[in-house]
Order: C-alpha cells, then sequence, then structure tokens
C-alpha cells in the first residue's frame, strides 16, 4: 500500500518561500495567483495491507517526525 | 566542570564547542558520538550547531528522534544544564524540551554575520555573568534561524523571563526577534546565535565567554 | 546477458564521444583490435581534454613547479607545500564552470564538493574554502538567476559541511554572458608524515570502495566540460550532479578517522569520469593492473550497465587500496558513519585494467595506453599582437566616475555574497572576507595561512603574458598586504576553444607571463586544472586563468588588516605610480573600452616594494596595509575609509593628471597607515632602499578628500554606494532577494 502524505505550514505562520513563489510569478506576469503555500511531499510504500491500521501508524509517523506540529498541517492518502 | 559535546552525524560546531569549553572551564569536555547512549555522567551538556543528518526533512527533526536524544531529555528533565546552540536549539525545539520552532529565514538567504543582542534575562545560569540588558555582539550563521511560537507561548515566555537574548535588529524574521530562550526551569537554553565562536578577540571579540563563565560559577 | 556491449560501434558512435578518426585509430592500435561500448567509453573520458590535457600539457610542462617547501607539486590530487612545524597545507583550485551555467545551484555545489575531496583524501583536513567566480554582464537576463543559484550552490554545501568559505572574487564582464566561470579552491592542514598518495601498490590487495552508492548522474560530464558550449545543451539537464553534503562530511570523518590508523596504501576521489578515472590513475602510478568486479560497485538504481558504472559521476565516493587484511577494520569505521564500503577489486599484475560483469569480462585495456597513448597536441597559435601605451581621457565629472566605481558591480561589497557562506565555522577565521587575503590560523597555533585568489581578465586580454604576470603577482602581493609569505599557487586555467590560434596564443601567452613571475618571486604552482573551450555559439570568454595563492605568517598577532583604524593616523603609499589607465577599469567601466596596453609588472620591483612591506608588517610598524589593484589609489583609499569607518584627507603632487594618478593601475604599489612618527621612519626607510614613497595625508572626520577638495565626498555616500550595489542589484531576482 501507498501513502501520499502532504505536509503544510499551518495557516497563520508566515511560509517566507511561499511568499517568494507568489511574488516571482506575479514578476513573471501570472497575475491570476493570489496566494502560494510551500509544503513537503512524501511517498511511503508500506507493508500493511490493512487500511485502517495502516492510516493509525501513518498518522503516528506524521506526528512523531514526518510534520513539527507546532508550525505544519499533514494530510495522509491511501491507495 | 565535566562537560559532554553530543555529536550527530553531520554535526560540524562540536570542535568549536569543545575549544571554547576547554580554554574557558579549564577541562576537555568528553565528545560523545550519538550512538554513545550511555555516556558517563557530565555537569553540563552541549548540543553544538551544524547540519545533523544534513537538515534534511527538518533542521534537528531526525536527531531529535535519535536515542541519545532520550537520554539527554531524561538528564535535562533531572536537572543538568543542557545548552544547544543552532542546530543544537533546533533539536531541543524538536524535541519539545523547548517550546516554538525555528523556520527558513524571512530573507530565504543564510545569513553568517555578527549581531548585535540584548541579554534580556541575567538572572539564568546562563547568563548571569552579563548585566541584565546589556548588548553584546555574537555571530550567527543559519538559514532556519526564524523563531516561531503562538501568541501565547510567546506572552508566556516573556512574561516568565524564559527569553535570554533578543536580536536589536530583525535578522530572520523571528518573532519578537527573539535569540534565544530557556525552558521554565530554567536549565535548558536555546539559542542561534554562536557564542563559542566569540571566546577571544582574534575571532572578533570575548562576548561569548560570559556565557559559559555563568553556568561555571553556577556550578562550582 | 545484456551489458551494453552489443551495441555496434559506428563512426557516429565514436563522433558522439567526442574523439576524432585519428584518435580512434589510436585507440584500435594500442589494443590491437576494436574496443567494444564500454571499452569506448572508457577511452573517450580518459582521452578528453579533461582528464588528458591533451591540448594544454605541452604548454604546463613549462611552469615551475618546484621549490625546497613543495612537497608535492601537480600530477597528485592536489599540491602539498611544507609549512614548518611539521605541518603541510594541501591545496587545489578546480572549475565547475559547465555544470555551472546549466544547473548553477548543483553545479556550483558539486564542485565545491569535488574540489574538497580532492585535498582531504591527500590525508588533510580541509580549513578553508575560496572561490573565484564570472558572470555576464550585471544586465544580461541570466545573470541573476546565475548569481543566486552559483552562491546558494557554494554556501548550500561549504555550510553543510562545515569548512568555513573565506574568500573569493566575483566579477562581471560580458564575454561570460553564455560562459560563467565557477572555480573553486579549498586548502586543508595535514602533518607532512601523514600524507596520502593514489599509486596503487601489491599485487592481491584489496580495491575498496567507499561513500555514496553510484547512479546515473553525470554521465558523460567529463565530455561535456570539454567540448563547446551550443545553445542546446540546455537541454542536457540531466547529466548534471546532485550533490549530498552530508554525505560528504561523514566522507571527511570517515577517511580521516581511517588514515589515523596504517591501512591505506593509496587513495583517490572519484572526481569527473568517476570510477574509471581514479582506477586508471591509481594503477597507472602505481604501474600494476586492476580487476574489478562490477557487481560488487555499491548501485543507486537498478539495471545499470558497466559503461554507465564506469563513467557515472555520481558525488561523494572515494577508492582506496588497503593493506591485505584490513578490511574489517576499515568497514567499521565505514559503519559507524553510516556509509557504504565495497570490495570491488583487487590489484593485479597484468598491467590492465580489467571489468568484469555478470561473470564475463566485459572491458579489458591496457593502462598506459589509457594514460600514456592519450593524444598530446602542440596546438598552432598567433601571439596576440601588442598594444601600444595610451593616454586615457579623464572623466568629466571626477566625483562622479569614482562614486560609479566604488558604487559600481567590479568594486562594491561583496557583502550580499559572503554573508551567504559560513566563514567562520573551524573558529580559526581572523581574517573575514573582504579584505586583501583571507587568513586562518594552523588550528592550536598562533600561525596563520594566508590565501588569496585572483586574476585581471582585462589585462590578459590585453596582453596575455603581462596578464599572467600580474595574475600571480596579484596573489603575491595580496598575501604580502596582510603580512604574510607567499609560499606557492594552484591555478585555474579558464580559455576558448585551443582549436583556435589566436586563443591557443592567449593561453601561451598567460602560460609564459605566469611562468616569469612564480620563478621572480620563488612562487611555484603546486596544482591546478585546465577549462578550456569555454565559448558559446563561437564566442570566447576573456582568457581567464585564475590564481589561488597560499601564504604563511608565524605570529598572526601582527597581522594587517585594510580598515584605517581611528583618526590621526598618516597614510603612506609604497611604490610609484604611472601613466598606466590602460585596459583599467575605469577605462572599461566609465569609458567603455578597453585599449592600449595593460599597466606593466616588474617583478623586480613587485618584489622589492612586496618585501619592504612585509618587513613592516612582520617589524609590528604597520598594522593597516591595502595593496592598489582595479580602480587605483582612490580605490584603495575608499576601501580602506569605509572598512574603518573614518574619513581621510590626501594631498597628491607630481606631473600627472589627477585622474591618472587616482586611477592609474600601476603595479606593486601599497598604501600602509600608521602613527605620524613610525610613518616618518617608514618613508626614510623606503628612500634609503630606493623605493619611492610618499606620505598622503591623515585619518579623520567623515570624508574622503583630495588636494584640499578637488575631490570631496562624504563617507556616508561612499558607503551606502559601496554596500548598496549588490542587494540592490539582487533585489530584482524573484526567489533570492
Amino acid at each position: 500500500m501507498k501513502a501520499r502524505i502532504h505536509v503544510t505550514l499551518k495557516n497563520g505562520v508566515l511560509d517566507p518561500q511561499g511568499k517568494a513563489i507568489e511574488h516571482a510569478l506575479g514578476n513573471m506576469g501570472f497575475d491570476g495567483v493570489e496566494a502560494a503555500r510551500q509544503g513537503k511531499y512524501i511517498e511511503l510504500d508500506l507493508k500493511s495491507t490493512d487500511r485502517a491500521s495502516a492510516e493509525k501508524e501513518v498518522d503516528e509517523m506524521c506526528r512523531k517526525l514526518l510534520a513539527n506540529t507546532v508550525i505544519e498541517n499533514y494530510s495522509i492518502e491511501l491507495e | 566542570m565535566k562537560s559532554a559535546v553530543i555529536v550527530f552525524p553531520g554535526s560540524n560546531c562540536d570542535r568549536d564547542m569543545a575549544v571554547a569549553l576547554e580554554k574557558i572551564t579549564g577541562q576537555k569536555p568528553l565528545m560523545v558520538w550519538h550512538q554513545e547512549y550511555d555516556f558517563d555522567k557530565v555537569d553540563f551538556i552541549a548540543l553544538p550547531g551544524g547540519f545533523s543528518y544534513g537538515d534534511y526533512l527538518r533542521c534537528g527533526a531526525m536527531s531529535a528522534r535519535s536515542h541519545i536524544m532520550k537520554e539527554v531529555i531524561k538528564r535535562a528533565e533531572a536537572g543538568v544544564p543542557t545548552f544547544g546552540v543552532c542546530n543544537g536549539f533546533q533539536i531541543l525545539t524538536e524535541t519539545g524540551l523547548l517550546p516554538g520552532a525555528l523556520m527558513r529565514n524571512a530573507g530565504l538567504h543564510f545569513v553568517c554575520k555578527d549581531v548585535k543582542m540584548t541579554v534580556e534575562n541575567a538572572d539564568t545560569m546562563f547568563t548571569s555573568a552579563y548585566a541584565a540588558g546589556e548588548e553584546i555582539t555574537i555571530p550567527v550563521a543559519h538559514h532556519d534561524g526564524n523563531y516561531f511560537a503562538d501568541t501565547e507561548t510567546l506572552d508566556r515566555l516573556e512574561g516568565e523571563g524564559q527569553v535570554a537574548f533578543k536580536y536589536n535588529e530583525d535578522i530572520n524574521g523571528a518573532q519578537r526577534r527573539i535569540a534565544g530562550i530557556t525552558n521554565a526551569k530554567g536549565n535548558v537554553l536555546g539559542m542561534m546565535p554562536h557564542p563559542e565562536r566569540m571566546i577571544e578577540p582574534a575571532l572578533g571579540g570575548s562576548d561569548g565567554r560570559k556565557l559559559f563563565e555563568s553556568v561555571m560559577n553556577r556550578l562550582g | 546477458m545484456n551489458n551494453g556491449n552489443e551495441i555496434k560501434i559506428t563512426p557516429e558512435l565514436v563522433k558522439e564521444h567526442g574523439l576524432n578518426e585519428e584518435e580512434y585509430a589510436r585507440i584500435v592500435s594500442a589494443m590491437g583490435r576494436e574496443p567494444n561500448y564500454t571499452e569506448l567509453g572508457i577511452y573517450s573520458v580518459m582521452w578528453s581534454e579533461h582528464c588528458s590535457y591533451k591540448s594544454s600539457r605541452f604548454h604546463l610542462k613549462k611552469l615551475p613547479t618546484k621549490a625546497p617547501w613543495v612537497i608535492q607539486g601537480p600530477g597528485e590530487n592536489a599540491g602539498v607545500i611544507d609549512i614548518g612545524d611539521g605541518q603541510a597545507a594541501i591545496f587545489k583550485m578546480e572549475s565547475h564552470n559547465h555544470p555551472s551555467y546549466i544547473e548553477p545551484y548543483q553545479g556550483a555545489a558539486t564542485g565545491v564538493g569535488g574540489i574538497l575531496r580532492d585535498v582531504f583524501t591527500m590525508g588533510a583536513r580541509p580549513v578553508a574554502n575560496m572561490n573565484a567566480l564570472r558572470f555576464g554582464e550585471p544586465d544580461h537576463p541570466k545573470t541573476r538567476h546565475l548569481l543566486a543559484g552559483v552562491v546558494e550552490g557554494i554556501g548550500g554545501y561549504g555550510n553543510c559541511v562545515g569548512v568555513p568559505t573565506v574568500g573569493g572574487e566575483t566579477n562581471f564582464d560580458e564575454s561570460y554572458n553564455g560562459n560563467i566561470l565557477v572555480n573553486a579552491m579549498t586548502v586543508g592542514l595535514a602533518d607532512t608524515d601523514k600524507i596520502f598518495y593514489c599509486a596503487a601498490a601489491g599485487v592481491g590487495n584489496p580495491v575498496v570502495y567507499v561513500g555514496s552508492k553510484t547512479g546515473r548522474d553525470g554521465i558523460h560530464g567529463a565530455t561535456m566540460a570539454s567540448a563547446e558550449f551550443t545553445e542546446d545543451s540546455e537541454e542536457k539537464r540531466p547529466t548534471v550532479q546532485v550533490g549530498d553534503p552530508f554525505t560528504e562530511k561523514l566522507l571527511i570523518e570517515a577517511c580521516l578517522e581511517l588514515m589515523a590508523t596504517d591501512a591505506i596504501i593509496a587513495i583517490q576521489d572519484m572526481g569527473a569520469a568517476g570510477l574509471t578515472s581514479s582506477s586508471v590513475e591509481m594503477a597507472s602510478k602505481g604501474g600494476v593492473g586492476f580487476e574489478l568486479d562490477l557487481d560488487q560497485v555499491p548501485q543507486r538504481e537498478a539495471n545499470m550497465l558497466p559503461y554507465e558504472m564506469m563513467l557515472s559521476e555520481s558525488q561523494e565516493r572515494m577508492l582506496m587500496v588497503l593493506k591485505p587484511g584490513r578490511e574489517d577494520m576499515a568497514k567499521k569505521i565505514f559503519e559507524k558513519w553510516e556509509l557504504d564500503f565495497a570490495v570491488i577489486g583487487h590489484i593485479t599484475d597484468t598491467g590492465n585494467l580489467t571489468l568484469k560483469f555478470g561473470g564475463e569480462v566485459v572491458g579489458d585495456m591496457p593502462i598506459n595506453s589509457l594514460v600514456e597513448d592519450a593524444p598530446e597536441y602542440e596546438r598552432p597559435y598567433v601571439p596576440t599582437p601588442k598594444r601600444d601605451a595610451v593616454d586615457v581621457d579623464a572623466p568629466a565629472d571626477l566625483g562622479k566616475a569614482v562614486m560609479d566605481l566604488i558604487g559600481g558591480p567590479n568594486l562594491c561589497s561583496r557583502r550580499w555574497i559572503w554573508e551567504q557562506y559560513d566563514h567562520m565555522v573551524m573558529g580559526d577565521t581572523i581574517q573575514r572576507p573582504g579584505g586583501d587575503a583571507a587568513v586562518v590560523r594552523v588550528h592550536g597555533t598562533e600561525k596563520a595561512l594566508a590565501i588569496s585568489t585572483d586574476v585581471t581578465p582585462r589585462y590578459c586580454y590585453a596582453d596575455p603574458v603581462e596578464g599572467g604576470r600580474q595574475a600571480v603577482a596579484e596573489t603575491w602581493r595580496n598575501i604580502t598586504a596582510v603580512g604574510a609569505t607567499p609560499l606557492a599557487i594552484t591555478n585555474c586555467l579558464n580559455f576558448g576553444n585551443p582549436e583556435r590560434k589566436d586563443i591557443m596564443g592567449q593561453f601561451v601567452g598567460c602560460l609564459e607571463g605566469m611562468g616569469e613571475a612564480c620563478r621572480a618571486l620563488d612562487y611555484p604552482i603546486v596544482s591546478g586544472n585546465v577549462s578550456l573551450y569555454n565559448e558559446t555559439n563561437g564566442s570566447g570568454i576573456l582568457p581567464t586563468p585564475a590564481i589561488g595563492g597560499v601564504g604563511v605568517m608565524a605570529d598572526s598577532n601582527k597581522m594587517a588588516t585594510i580598515a584605517l583604524k581611528g583618526a590621526g593616523q598618516t597614510v603612506v603609499l609604497i611604490g610609484e605610480t604611472k601613466n598606466e589607465l590602460g585596459a583599467s577599469l575605469y577605462q572599461k567601466q566609465i569609458l567603455g573600452k578597453n585599449e592600449g596596453c595593460p599597466p606593466h609588472v616588474d617583478l623586480d620591483i613587485e618584489r622589492r616594494n612586496g618585501d619592504f612591506v612585509r618587513a613592516l608588517i612582520e617589524n609590528g610598524q604597520v598594522s593597516t596595509c591595502h595593496d592598489l589593484s582595479d580602480g587605483g589609489l582612490i580605490a584603495a583609499l575608499a576601501d580602506m575609509a569605509i572598512a574603518g569607518r573614518v574619513g581621510v584627507s590626501v594631498n597628491v603632487e607630481g606631473d600627472l593628471p589627477l585622474h591618472v594618478v587616482l586611477l592609474s593601475e600601476t603595479q606593486a604599489r601599497y598604501l600602509v597607515a600608521t602613527d605620524a612618527e613610525t610613518a616618518e621612519t617608514i618613508r626614510k626607510e623606503a628612500k634609503d632602499a630606493g623605493i619611492p614613497v610618499a606620505v598622503l595625508g591623515e585619518t579623520g572626520g567623515d570624508r574622503l578628500t583630495v588636494n584640499g577638495g578637488v575631490l570631496d565626498l562624504a563617507l556616508s555616500d561612499l558607503t551606502a554606494a559601496h554596500e548598496g550595489w549588490m542587494p540592490n542589484y539582487m533585489a530584482k531576482e524573484p526567489l533570492s532577494a
């Protein structure tokens, strides 16, 4: 089973990289961008075939290592 | 004063920290490789700067979950003075020993320069040799030193005297220009600037010495 | 089994490998048969310009490489000089031009990684990184992006491995618009009895691979660096290697730990042409054969062919020959540092490089032919025509011209760059970037190394011989100006297409001038690198033989810096000023021309004046000193005032027009500042020694004033212009502001 994890900065946490991207896109003439946020994408190949237990396990991985919940949110997709 | 410098793969200010400790305390610190969890009892633990685990994932994230940090946390909670500089500070926030997080500099660049900062609390075990409000110059060298915490935490840190140092000017976007903080108990200090790089005039100044001297005075 | 050798060798394939018909015929004759695909690849990289120096070898042999303090000259991974007390400085400079143009961050980063490996391979702990960077004109649409990426890459790598980047030079010129130069230099320290070389020895001894795994990155990097650029080279992105400074840091520590034992017979880093050039060089130097079992090579990707493994330029890898029976001990060290360790072969007495894969021999080539049969070309050349001396017009507004120079792209502060480099880690940087030379203490002593990288391509273009002399002399002068004794140089010779006679003439001329200067100053060349074919669509770069000089000072407490130290100091000019504005920065930047002959370098005067100034510093008579170079006297005065945050007022006399006195780039000149009494002593001593000397004026106030106000600039304006140019310029690079 594959887990796809997106880690993003929480709303309200200043994202200097996102701001720079937004600014750069604007300068390049892409004026349809209202905001940009930069995050991380992590892909895991899991041994588990059981969805419920995998979800629980990956959630724990996120809380314990993959995301810093002081500043970051995460979302998990399993397939 | 018997001290230990914890060395992770990718630490690179471990030697600088050891040189400073030896010069100031007169005693060579124990260099502890991260796999040596059961290192000797020491009076002072230093987490040096560098790029442990290459700063991959997040600065300090992997080191914070290492076995040796379980031991360091245990000893810090038992009251052993514990000091993290730069990557060491990042590790301390990642373990939760210190609140908040260190994010990418607001200017996005790595920044290496001398900065002026103010001793906000001269009553801690790490700052007692300084005068309250003393302005000191210490270099920074980091890419991720932008201190973040929620308003409530920031208020608490300031209210309880846990903010040890503040930058005089904004250099990295840190909230309330925070450069270094202690835990509530006051035995854990994390800071982005490198006092171990300012210990003799040839290097540009000696303002870093008093930090180590403060701890020495306390420990006798 | 599919091993790549089923691919048929066709004339097109040979051509794609950068080999001409004659070279291919040479291979067939050396082997006594047609090479297979794997072998063709190996020959092509070994015989590339990058590895074989086929266009340059003939001329390089003429350079002086010896002195009593030279332990190892060119031919090893890096040069080694004796700095006394049983210690050696080990250093080299290398180019990473093409990769940095294609992908500036990774190109520059891996350039730093490669040069670090060249130095720690020899047993040295790297203690300082330097660089020499050239970009296109500031207004060129790619310049900002390239500059931002290169600086970030150099910092990203050097900061992470924890070796301070202590200085360098950065310049702009339109000739680099399509072909930037990224030259990186590393200096390391070792004990003289603990230096490691690459000559393999001992039939049967294990050949060991350590470091990162091998992937497909960088395949054909070495041949790419030897081919001219065309517009579509930008499509060749996948061949660019990616650096991992974290692994490099571990590799440094693991290698130095193993080097502290007696297990290593020979060691070599895998640089350009990776496993091929490292194994061939080790075997060739030792006069032995190598048999490699490619199935044992740690691989990052599936189904790699022998050709790919041999040509891969994956970073952070080393090859070693160990004493028999030491494998387990060595393996433990590398496992502690979480690095791959694999015995991939052994030494043979066949004199061949023999490659096995899937139980079959897939390549078998005489080592001799790979190295010694490589073609050597004595390419035809025409010397650059000599230019006459010219009188250069005065500016319409002298004050504005000075302001434009000090606050312009070529003389402005590089703070924006070096604040992105950790220049203090390791705790021995006692002269930070921004001075004449970087100074790094020898750890645990009062001794220090002084390091400077220099070249003035404008001069090299105007007169290659004079430019070659000047490049060497300027590093010598910069090292002298901090109070150190210059000992030896490394170089990075960046030129255009050597198959063009005029370009080859530049190359030959520059080398002639460099050789003369090295001999006259007792300042030999101990290592170096040649980068040819630096041109895009037929337009070549200015000839750029970048020189990296290293010197030593016994007592670093006496070191001089450029900053004026407070008011009331007397400023003294040492050396004669002549009417030499040809090919000057003033002429180029303000008048937009490069005409006339460049300043003449008289090496006897250079030495005499330099030795005099160094003695002043060593005697403690002077702790403020700056050499004069681009922008002449006025630029040097401005630098010193800005750095010291104090004004200065000078009077210049003589028959030369004022703009010549202030902007001429006559060589062998220094400004020193000291108390009035000492200044008078210095004046007398100089007079007695027959050295032209002039007491110019005094420090104080907050203005830079010449001849009572003929030129009068506020220090605050100068400082703002000097510090402002680069941050303002880079603010327009959105992701890097």
